[in-house]
């Protein structure tokens, strides 16, 4: 495969997956403003996804469309990080969840936004509008929760704690990523890490939550190797797509 | 670009400026900042759109909008050509549409767009409620029923409303 093939297509289903666990919740908010906020940063990843699916598409240039790349493909050709394919358990481990990736996503789209490659680039730049809402109300969450009752911050520092050993893997780095980091097309993921660990920290302290000391990662999604939870998410999205082929709405 | 094309040009941007943007049916996508450019030749149309946000489920309805209300009227291969670059922002909303969104009940933008990240909405500029026009209102979600807006409440008529956020 292409390295920037690669590089696309797993941007792209980290939005994919990720969206889906939040349209998942989609009724099942706290309350109906907080269901409406979740669906919408759903619908915005949706539409990240979709203009890297498309751009992936191009990039293949083997007759699939960007549906086929979306709908079609087995468990192992899913290149998303193991943490957005992490179930739904509590509104605690959906905020850290998401807040996890929002930091990230934040500092990462904001290199994208200098890439060579023009797509990414205004993919990107077209995207960070919208990821620096997330950061912000996920933050705000992250605190909320960690300053409000005894049971919201023994909740969120258990999802932090749970969600903990799958940070590692968003800043790996393989051939993929060196490469098209010296052809400046993405960000050098060291200077990644060192923002989201920055920020991290930053909202924990102000939180009052504890950083975990543990650091043992587990890592395995970007090569399609996944969790137990992947396969579940697989067959209810594609569900529909393979019972009526193809279908339009 | 001969006379003839200059007219029809005209002729379709007065077209496009009648179709309304689903959501807020008092401005249209033109106010809206959605057309970017219209491109007429021996070959066609070029209609050029670009998206509020990404995952605007519009698009495909503006899309299928621009494609009937111009084929209807005559004009013959009509293409929409989707560009994410310049980056749509509030910021092209004219002052007119502004005043057509305070008056349909939707609070328009504030100032200019920047990548303002501060938590709690702290240093912001406040928003105006669209009924009284009194500057009591809070922010009670970022999110409002699409995207592009947010949901505030009025404590001075204790109306709830939306806020067209500055993108």
């Amino acid at each position: 495969m292409e390295k920037l093939n690669k590089y696309c297509l797993r941007l792209a289903d980290n939005a994919f997956i990720l969206s889906h666990r939040l349209g998942e919740y989609s009724s099942k908010g706290p309350y109906l403003e907080e269901d409406l906020a979740l669906t919408n940063i759903a619908l915005d990843l949706i539409g990240q996804a979709d203009a890297l699916y498309e751009y992936v598409s191009k990039l293949f240039n083997d007759g699939r469309s960007e549906d086929d790349f979306a709908y079609k493909r087995p468990e192992n050709e899913y290149l998303n990080f193991q943490i957005v394919e992490q179930e739904n358990k509590d509104f605690a481990y959906i905020m850290v969840r998401q807040f996890f990736m929002d930091i990230y996503n934040h500092a990462l789209y904001e290199g994208l936004s200098k890439s060579k490659d023009p797509t990414l680039s205004a993919v990107a730049i077209k995207s960070l509008k919208e990821i620096t809402y997330h950061k912000r109300r996920s933050s705000e969450w992250i605190i909320r929760l960690g300053l409000g009752t005894d049971e919201s911050k023994e909740r969120t520092q258990n999802a932090i704690d749970n969600l903990w050993k799958f940070t590692g893997e968003l800043f790996e780095t393989d051939e993929v990523e060196l490469e098209l980091c010296r052809l400046n097309v993405c960000p050098d993921m060291n200077d990644i890490k060192k923002t989201w660990t920055k920020e991290v920290h930053k909202i924990f302290d102000f939180a009052k939550l504890d950083v975990p000391s543990n650091n043992y990662m587990i890592s395995g999604g970007r090569n399609g190797f996944h969790s137990e939870y992947m396969g579940f998410i697989i067959s209810e999205m594609q569900y529909l797509n393979r019972t009526y082929p193809d279908a339009i709405w | 670009m001969s006379i003839a094309f200059a007219h029809i040009k005209d002729c379709i941007w007065n077209i496009l400026k009648t179709i309304p943007d689903p959501e807020i049916p008092v401005i249209n996508i033109v106010e809206l900042g959605v057309v970017r450019d219209v491109d007429v030749s021996k070959n066609g149309v070029v209609i050029t759109i670009t998206p509020t946000y990404m995952g605007c489920p519009a698009m495909t309805f503006f899309e299928n909008e621009i494609k009937t209300n111009l084929e209807t009227l005559g004009y013959k291969n009509v293409k929409i050509k989707k560009i994410y670059t310049p980056a749509w922002t509030t910021d092209w909303i004219s002052d007119e549409a502004k005043q057509k969104l305070k008056e349909y009940g939707i609070a328009p933008p504030v100032g200019k767009s920047g990548l303002k990240s501060e938590l709690f909405q702290s240093n912001s500029t406040s928003v105006n409620c669209p009924y009284c026009s009194d500057s009591k209102t809070r922010l009670i979600n970022e999110f409002g029923s699409t995207a592009c807006k947010a949901l505030y409440h009025c404590d001075s008529c204790n109306q709830p409303f939306e806020y067209f956020k500055c993108h």
